[in-house]
C-alpha cells in the first residue's frame, strides 16, 4: 500500500510517497530525505537523540509514524540557522561547551529551542536541567548545555523586547 | 516491525468500526505502542490511527465544575493548562513527573491511561509472559522482580501499571468515557485496569473496538486543590520511571481532615486506591502518628512478590510523605523538579 | 578520498603565536550544531542497501534453525547471510593474530556463547525491511545452561590482566603487617557490570570495489582496524580506507573494531553493493565489550598514628568463556598510597557474556571505588578525616615500585579542591548535616589517578612558500577534541596561527596516530605533531641558515626560533625572514617533514608516571524515601600540561559524571536463567540526565613534567571517572551512616537501614 503525504521540512512543502507504513518520521528524515543531522541513539524514546519540532513543539521523531505526520512542519536541525548566521541557541552551545563527542547536539539544539518556546523554565538552572532531561548526553556536558540554554534563552528575551519595543 | 495497514478514521464511528476487527489496534501519539511493536511485544495487523478524530483534544470545563478531558488531549497541554494546574494539582504534578518534556508534549492521555507495563520479562520477547502468551508462565515470578507488584499480584503476573497521570487521577474519581461497538458508555478509571488473576492478559474493562474518548473528573475533586501532591521516587532524579508513587490530596477544615483521598503507583497491576487509609484520616489532624498508621492500613495487605519487600516499606513512606507535604499545602507552582523528593519540602531551596 | 570536513575557530578565540594553552572553542563545533557533522550512519553511497543483524536469545548453546525461507519472503528483502552462506574469509574470526585482536562471532559455525551474538544478517532495500527480515528468521536453538555470575564457574589465576599486567603483584608481608596493625579494616565491595553506551551506535558503511574496501565506521584505532580487517578479508591494508572523522563517543568499546562492524563489510562483500549496518541500542550489549562485575576484597592495615602498613587488596572478576579480558581492578592500589606492603590479586571467571573490554579508565575504575570507599572506612577506624588520613599516607614514590614520580602535583589538588568545596570543618562521624529542608547532607571524598601513558604515533608536515602550513595525522576525536587539539599543537609547532594551518585527520590514508584510548591520545598525536612540526622548521632552518642572502645565514639550527609564520634569530629577534621568503628564494612550493611520538623508554624505567587529582561530592540523601541526588562535585586535577583549558574541563566533567553514575545509577540486569540482559536500553539501564549532576566543578593545577612526553602532556579522558565514585558513595556514608559496599547504591540498599 502507498501513502501519499505532505509535510512542510524546514520551511519546505514536500510530497512524500511512502511504500511502507513502518517508516518513522526519524527514518523518513535520515534515510529518505537525506536530512541525517537528527540522530539515533535509541530508536524508542529513551535518549533524545531523534529530537525535532513538530507544529513547534519537540518530540522524539523515532517514535512518531511518517503517515501519522500527515500535514505536519517540521524543524529540523538542518532549517535553525539562518546559512552562515547560527541560531542563538547554536552559538552558546559553541561557546560553553555544551557537546564532546557531538552525536546528541542536533537533538540537544531542538529540545533546549523547544524548552524555550514552551516557556517553562525561564531563567531558573533547575528548571532548566529537569526540562532538558529528556536529552541523554552520554559525554556528560550537561553543565555546558544548561548555560548555553540560559543565555541562549537571555539573548533571546531580549532580542524579542528589543524587536517589540 | 511487521508489516500493517494503516487506516485515519474520519468519525469515531468509523474508528471503533475499524479498530473492531481481529487484530486492529489504536494508534495514539504511539510512544508506548510503537516502541512495544519495535520489542517485537506485539504485532497488529492494523493501525487505527485516533489522531485526527474530531473534537476529542479539547479540555473542557463543566457547569458543574467537572472537567472533561479529551482522550487526544497531549500530556504537556493538560499538565500546562493554567485552570487545569489550578483546580488539579496532584495531577499536573504527576503528569510533568513521567517520561520526558519531548514524549509528555506527543504522549495522549488516553495512551497515557493504557500504556502498559514496564516487566522486563513482558518486553522480553523470548522470556515466558502470561500477558504475552496466556498460559506460558511467568518468567519475572522467579527472576529479577525487585520492581515488581506487591499489591493485588497473582501468581500468573506480578507487573505493575506504570502509569504517574492515573495515580492521582485515581484518587480523584475520575470517570472513563468510552465509545464502542454498542455505544457509549462509562467507567470509573479505578475499574478500567484489572487485577491480573488468573487472566493477567486482559489488562483492561475494555473490549475489542472501545474507544477511550474523555475523562472525567467531578467536581468535587476540585475540593483538594489546596492540599495535593503527588511524590514519586526514582532511581535517576528525572526521566524514570517510579519505583513507588503516591498522590495525597486532602480537604482539611480548621486543622482536621475532613476528606482524604489516597492512591499508589508503581505497586500493582493498577493505579492502587487507599479506601481504607482514606478513611482512617477522616476527622483526624493531620499528625505524625495519625499520617503513619494511615500508611501501615494502606499497606496492609501487601506482601513481596520476589525481592521487593522493600517497596512495602517504601510505600508506606512515601504515603506519609505526599500527606505530610499535601497538609502543608500545595506550592504556590509546580515545583522545578515535580513529584521529586528534592524539590518536595516545602520551603526547600533547589539547587539553582 | 577524505570527506570535505570545514574546520572553523570561533574569531573570539583565534591567537596568534602560542596556541598551546588557550581556551579555543571546538574548529568542529558549528558543524556539530548544524547537524553536519558526518557520523558513519549519515553516509548514504548510491545503490546501499540495509543490513541488519539477527541476535541469539539464548546464551549458550547452537542455533538448529533459521527461517530464512520466510526472511527471504518479506518484500525487499534481499539476501540472508548465515554460516552456511556467507563470503569466505581469509581468518579464522577466533584466531588470535596479535594480543589486541579480539574473537569476533563471524558466522563461523552455529555456536551461541553469549546473549545478543550475531546469529544472521539480513539484507534489505529498506530498514523497515531488514529489520523485520531479521525477526522473520525466528531461530530455534539447543540450548545450554547459561552461567553468567561470579559464582556461576570455577575462579582460577588469570595469565595477566589488563595490558599484560601480572595478576598477583607482592610487596612486602601483608600478611605479617595485617597482623601487627593497630586499626585494620576488611570489607568486600561489588561493581556492576556495566555496558559502554556511547550515544551513537556502531555503524558501519561499507563498500568494495573489487579487493578495494571503503568503509564509513566509527574508529578509536583506524590502522589497527585496517590490519585487523585486511587479515579477515586476506587484503593489503592499504586497500582498506577508513572514514572516521567524528566518533559518537567511544568510551573503548570502538577502540577495536568489532563483530558487527566486520559484518557490515561481509554484507556488502556478498551482495556486492554498498551495505549500511547499525546496531540497535540493545545490540550494544554483547558484542562491543563491557565492564564485567567485580567482587573485591579489600584489608587494610594503619599503625597506631594511622600510617599504613599493609594494603591487601583482591579481585574476582569474569571474562568471557571463549576470550581473555581480565579488568585489572586491584592494580589502582598500587600507586596511590605509600603502604610498605602492599598486595594486589585477582581471580576471574568465565561466563556465557560478550568479552569484556577496556571501559573508560578500565581497572582503575573498578578499583577506585573500592580502594576508596576502603581508605575511608580505615580513616574512620583511625579517628581521622579522610582527607588528613590521605595526606597522612602521601606517596612520595610509587609505593609498589620505588620509583620517583615524573611530577605529582596531587598536594596541590588536596588543597585546592578542599578550598573550593569547603571541606574544612566536615563533622567525622555520619549523619551530622542536614540542610534546611531536611535532607540528609554527607560530604566524601576520593582521590582519582590515571597513568600517563604513550603508545605510538606518526605525523607529516608541511610548510607552503605562500606561508601556510599543512598537518597530517590520522587521529580520532570521540568528543575528546582532537579536532581542536591537535591542530592547536600543530599551529605552534609549525610556528603559525592556527587558521594558517589546515589540520587533516580523521582517515586511514594518513599518518597513523595511534589508538585514542588510555588517555594517551593527545600526548601521543601531539608528541608526534610536535616532532612533525619541529622536523619541518628544522629543513627550513637549514635551508635559510645555509643561504647566504638569508639574514638567518649562520645562525645554525639551534639558534633559530619559528613564531608567526617566520624564522628568527634566537640571540637576535630583530633578525628573522618569513617561511614564505625562504622557500620563494630556494625556490621550493613546499617543504615536508615527518614526526613520530612514542614512548620514552628511559624515562619509563626511571620514573612513575601518573596523573593525580582529588574529586570532593556532596550528596544530599532524602531521610526516609532513600533517594539520592549528587548535589555538588569538585575536581582538583594535576594532568601535565593542559593544551586546551575549555577542552579539558568538559573531559573532567564527563568523566566525573560517570563516577556518579558508577556509584549510583549504572547496572546492567541480567536474568539468571536466560542469560540475557534485561534492561538492554537506555530506559531502564539509567545514565544520569542532566538534573542529577547540578552543580560541577573542575580546577586544574599546573605540573610541567619534562619526563612524560615531549609535550609534557598526561591525559585527563579517564581520570575524572575514578575518585569521583569513590567519593561519591563516601559521601553517601557521611549523609547517611550506612555504609553501602555494592555498587550502584540503590534505594533498597539504604531505605532499611536509615532509621
Ligand atoms: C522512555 C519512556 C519513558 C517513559 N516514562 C514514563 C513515566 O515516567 N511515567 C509515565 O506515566 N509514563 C511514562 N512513559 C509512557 C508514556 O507516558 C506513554 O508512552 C504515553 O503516555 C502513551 O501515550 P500515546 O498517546 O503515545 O499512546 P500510544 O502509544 O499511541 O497508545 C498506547 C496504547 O493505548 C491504546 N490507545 C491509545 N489511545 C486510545 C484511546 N483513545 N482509546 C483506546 N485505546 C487507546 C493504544 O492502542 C495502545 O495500546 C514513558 C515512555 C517512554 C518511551
Ligand atoms: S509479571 Fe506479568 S507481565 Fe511480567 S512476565 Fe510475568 S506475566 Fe508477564
Ligand atoms: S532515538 Fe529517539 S529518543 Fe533515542
Ligand atoms: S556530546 Fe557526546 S553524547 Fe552528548
Amino acid at each position: 500500500m502507498n501513502f501519499s503525504i505532505s509535510l512542510t521540512v524546514n520551511g519546505v512543502r514536500r510530497e512524500i510517497e511512502l511504500d511502507d507504513p513502518r517508516v518513522t518520521l526519524l527514518d523518513l528524515l535520515r534515510e529518505r530525505l537525506d536530512l541525517t543531522g537528527t540522530k539515533k541513539g535509541c530508536d524508542r524514546g529513551q535518549c533524545g537523540a531523534c529530537t525535532v519540532l513538530v507544529n513547534g513543539r519537540r518530540i522524539n521523531s523515532c517514535l512518531a509514524l511518517a503517515v501519522s505526520q500527515d500535514g505536519a512542519d517540521i524543524l529540523t536541525i538542518e532549517g535553525v540557522s539562518r546559512g552562515d548566521q547560527l541560531h542563538p541557541m547554536q552559538a552558546a552551545f559553541i561557546a560553553h561547551d555544551g557537546f564532546q563527542c557531538g552525536f546528541c547536539t542536533p537533538g540537544q539544539v531542538m529540545s533546549a529551542i523547544g524548552l524555550i518556546t514552551e516557556g517553562q523554565a525561564g531563567d531558573d538552572p533547575e528548571r532548566v536541567r529537569e526540562g532538558m532531561s529528556g536529552n541523554l548526553c552520554r559525554c556528560g556536558a550537561y553543565a555546558g548545555i544548561t548555560e548555553a540554554v540560559l543565555e541562549a534563552q537571555n539573548t533571546l528575551t531580549n532580542s524579542d523586547q528589543r524587536r517589540s519595543a | 516491525m511487521m508489516n500493517f495497514d494503516y487506516v485515519r478514521p474520519a468519525t469515531v464511528a468509523e474508528a471503533v468500526a475499524a479498530a473492531s476487527e481481529k487484530g486492529a489496534t489504536y494508534l495514539a501519539a504511539g510512544t508506548n505502542l510503537l516502541d512495544l511493536m519495535k520489542g517485537g511485544v506485539c504485532h497488529p495487523s492494523r493501525l487505527v490511527d485516533v489522531t485526527r478524530l474530531p473534537g476529542l483534544d479539547g479540555v473542557e470545563y463543566l457547569a458543574d465544575g467537572g472537567v472533561r478531558i479529551g482522550a487526544l488531549v497531549r500530556n504537556a497541554d493538560l499538565a500546562h493548562d493554567a485552570e487545569f494546574v489550578r483546580a488539579f494539582p496532584s495531577v499536573a504534578e504527576a503528569l510533568l513527573s513521567g517520561a520526558s518534556a519531548q514524549l509528555r508534549n506527543a504522549a495522549t492521555v488516553g495512551g497515557n491511561v493504557l500504556q502498559r507495563t514496564r516487566c522486563a520479562y513482558f518486553y522480553d520477547a523470548p522470556s515466558a509472559c502470561n500477558k504475552r502468551w496466556p498460559g506460558a508462565g511467568c518468567d519475572a515470578r522467579h527472576g529479577e522482580n525487585r520492581l515488581h507488584a506487591v499489591l493485588g499480584w497473582s501468581e500468573a503476573c506480578i507487573a505493575t501499571h506504570p502509569s504517574d497521570f492515573c495515580v492521582p487521577l485515581v484518587a480523584l474519581d475520575t470517570v472513563v468515557e468510552i465509545e464502542g461497538r454498542s455505544g457509549r458508555r462509562e467507567v470509573a478509571l479505578e475499574a478500567l485496569h484489572r487485577l491480573p488473576g488468573d487472566t493477567p492478559q486482559r489488562e483492561t474493562l475494555l473490549e475489542r473496538g472501545d474507544l477511550i474518548v474523555a475523562l472525567r473528573l467531578p467536581a468535587e475533586a476540585r475540593g483538594f486543590a489546596a492540599h495535593a501532591r503527588y511524590i514519586k521516587v526514582r532511581e535517576r532524579t528525572s526521566y524514570a520511571f517510579a519505583v513507588v508513587s503516591a498522590a495525597a490530596s486532602l480537604r482539611i477544615e480548621q486543622g482536621t481532615i475532613r476528606e482524604a483521598r489516597l492512591a499508589l503507583g508503581g505497586v500493582a497491576a493498577k493505579p492502587w486506591r487507599a479506601r481504607a487509609a482514606e478513611q482512617v484520616l477522616a476527622g483526624v489532624a493531620p499528625d505524625a502518628a495519625g499520617l503513619r498508621e494511615a500508611a501501615r492500613i494502606a499497606l496492609a495487605d501487601a506482601k513481596p512478590s520476589g525481592d521487593n519487600a522493600f517497596k512495602i516499606e517504601l510505600a508506606q513512606r512515601i504515603l506519609v510523605r505526599a500527606l505530610t507535604l499535601a497538609a502543608a499545602g500545595t506550592p504556590e507552582r509546580i515545583p522545578a523538579l515535580p513529584g521529586s523528593p528534592f524539590s518536595s519540602v516545602s520551603g526547600v531551596h533547589h539547587v539553582a | 578520498m577524505s570527506p570535505e570536513i570545514n574546520l572553523t575557530c570561533d574569531p573570539a578565540h583565534l591567537r596568534h603565536g602560542s596556541n598551546i594553552g588557550q581556551p579555543l572553542t571546538r574548529r568542529d563545533g558549528i558543524l556539530k550544531v548544524k547537524g553536519e557533522a558526518r557520523y558513519a550512519a549519515d553516509n548514504h553511497p548510491p545503490g546501499m542497501l540495509y543490513a541488519v543483524i539477527a541476535v541469539s536469545t539464548i546464551a549458550r548453546g547452537r542455533v538448529t534453525f533459521l527461517d530464512v525461507a520466510a526472511a527471504k519472503r518479506h518484500p525487499g528483502v534481499v539476501e540472508v547471510m548465515t554460516p552456511s552462506h556467507k563470503p569466505p574469509l581469509a581468518e579464522d574470526p577466533d584466531g588470535k593474530p596479535n594480543p589486541f585482536a579480539f574473537k569476533m562471532e563471524l558466522l563461523q559455525n552455529d555456536e551461541v556463547r553469549y546473549a545478543n551474538q550475531a546469529i544472521a544478517v539480513v539484507v534489505a532495500e529498506t530498514l523497515e525491511a531488514a529489520t523485520e527480515g531479521a525477526a522473520l528468521l525466528s531461530p530455534q536453538y539447543h540450548v545450554e545452561p547459561a552461567r553468567v555470575g561470579l559464582d556461576d564457574a570455577k575462579s582460577y589465576l588469570p595469565p595477566v590482566v589488563g595490558i599484560g599486567n601480572p595478576a598477583e603483584v607482592r610487596h612486602g608481608d601483608v600478611d605479617a603487617a595485617l597482623a601487627g596493625a593497630s586499626n585494620r579494616i576488611e570489607a568486600m565491595y561489588e561493581t556492576s557490570a556495566q555496558y559502554h553506551n556511547a550515544m551513537e551506535p556502531h555503524a558501519i558503511v561499507a563498500s568494495w570495489d573489487g579487493d578495494k574496501l571503503s568503509i564509513d565506521t566509527p574508529s578509536q584505532g583506524m590502522a589497527i582496524a585496517q590490519m585487523r580487517l585486511a587479515g579477515l578479508f586476506g587484503i593489503p591494508p592499504g586497500n582498506i580506507h577508513i572514514r572516521s572523522p567524528f566518533l559518537g563517543g567511544g568510551f573503548g568499546s570502538k577502540g577495536l573494531v568489532s563483530g558487527p562492524q566486520v559484518l557490515g563489510i561481509m554484507a556488502a562483500k556478498l551482495v556486492g553493493r554498498p551495505v549500511k549496518l547499525v546496531l540497535r541500542r540493545d545490540q550494544m550489549y554483547g558484542p562491543v565489550g563491557h565492564r564485567p562485575p567485580t567482587r573485591q576484597t579489600l584489608r587494610i592495615g594503619t599503625d597506631g598514628e594511622g600510617r599504613l602498613t599493609a594494603i591487601d587488596h583482591h579481585a574476582k572478576v569474569t571474562t568471557s568463556t571463549f576470550d581473555d579480558f581480565y579488568e585489572p581492578a586491584a592494580d589502582a592500589s598500587h600507586t596511590l598510597y605509600a603502604s610498605p606492603a602492599i598486595k594486589t590479586s585477582h581471580e576471574a571467571v568465565r561466563v556465557d557474556t560478550g568479552t569484556p573490554l577496556f571501559m573508560r579508565a578500565p581497572g582503575e575504575a573498578t578499583g577506585s571505588i573500592a580502594l576508596e570507599s576502603a581508605i575511608d572506612e580505615i580513616a574512620l577506624a583511625c579517628g581521622m578525616d579522610p582527607l588528613d588520613f590521605r595526606l597522612k599516607n602521601y606517596a612520595e614514590v610509587e609505593p609498589i615500585s620505588g620509583k620517583p614520580f615524573s611530577s605529582k602535583a596531587l598536594r596541590q589538588c588536596y588543597a585546592k579542591g578542599a578550598e573550593r568545596f569547603g571541606w574544612a570543618g566536615r563533622p567525622l562521624t555520619p549523619r551530622q548535616m542536614r540542610d534546611d529542608a531536611g535532607f540528609l547532607v554527607g560530604w566524601g571524598m576520593g582521590t582519582a589517578t590515571f597513568p600517563a601513558l604513550m603508545f605510538q604515533a606518526q605525523a607529516r608536515a608541511v610548510i607552503r612558500s605562500d606561508g601556510s602550513g599543512v598537518m597530517e595525522s590520522g587521529a580520532h576525536d570521540m568528543g575528546q577534541g582532537a579536532w581542536t587539539v591537535l591542530a592547536q599543537i600543530a599551529a605552534d609547532g609549525l610556528g603559525l596561527g592556527i587558521d594558517q594551518v589546515e589540520f587533516r585527520s580523521g582517515t586511514s590514508d594518513l599518518p597513523d596516530a595511534g589508538i585514542a584510548g588510555g588517555s594517551a591520545h593527545t600526548a601521543t598525536a601531539g608528541a608526534a605533531i610536535h616532532n612533525a612540526g619541529a622536523a619541518v622548521i628544522a629543513k627550513l632552518a637549514d635551508l635559510a641558515t645555509n643561504d647566504e642572502r638569508s639574514p638567518l645565514f649562520g645562525a645554525g639550527n639551534a639558534g633559530v626560533i619559528a613564531r608567526e609564520g617566520r624564522l628568527f634569530r634566537r640571540d637576535d629577534e630583530a633578525r628573522g625572514e618569513s617561511y614564505t621568503d625562504i622557500l620563494k628564494r630556494a625556490g621550493l612550493a613546499e617543504i615536508e617533514a615527518s614526526g613520530g611520538g612514542a614512548a620514552d623508554p628511559a624515562a619509563q624505567s626511571n620514573y612513575a608516571m601518573h596523573a593525580h587529582g582529588a574529586v570532593f561530592a556532596e550528596v544530599k540523601v532524602d531521610p526516609e524515601l532513600g533517594q539520592i541526588r549528587v548535589t555538588r562535585l569538585v575536581g582538583a586535577f594535576a594532568a601535565g600540561r593542559i593544551i586546551n583549558p575549555r577542552l579539558v574541563q568538559s573531559q573532567l566533567f564527563g568523566g566525573m559524571i560517570w563516577g556518579a553514575s558508577f556509584a549510583l545509577h549504572e547496572e546492567a540486569v541480567m536474568d539468571h536463567r536466560s542469560g540475557r540482559i534485561l534492561n538492554a536500553n537506555l530506559a531502564e539501564y539509567h545514565i544520569p540526565v542532566n538534573a542529577d549532576v547540578p552543580s560541577l566543578d573542575v580546577l586544574t593545577v599546573d605540573e610541567h613534567d619534562p619526563h612524560v612526553n615531549v609535550l609534557g602532556i598526561k591525559g585527563v579522558g579517564e581520570i575524572g571517572v575514578t575518585g569521583s565514585a569513590g567519593a561519591v558513595a563516601n559521601a553517601v556514608w557521611h549523609a547517611t551512616g550506612v555504609r553501602a559496599r555494592r555498587f550502584p547504591i540503590r534505594i533498597d540498599d539504604l531505605l532499611m537501614r536509615l532509621d
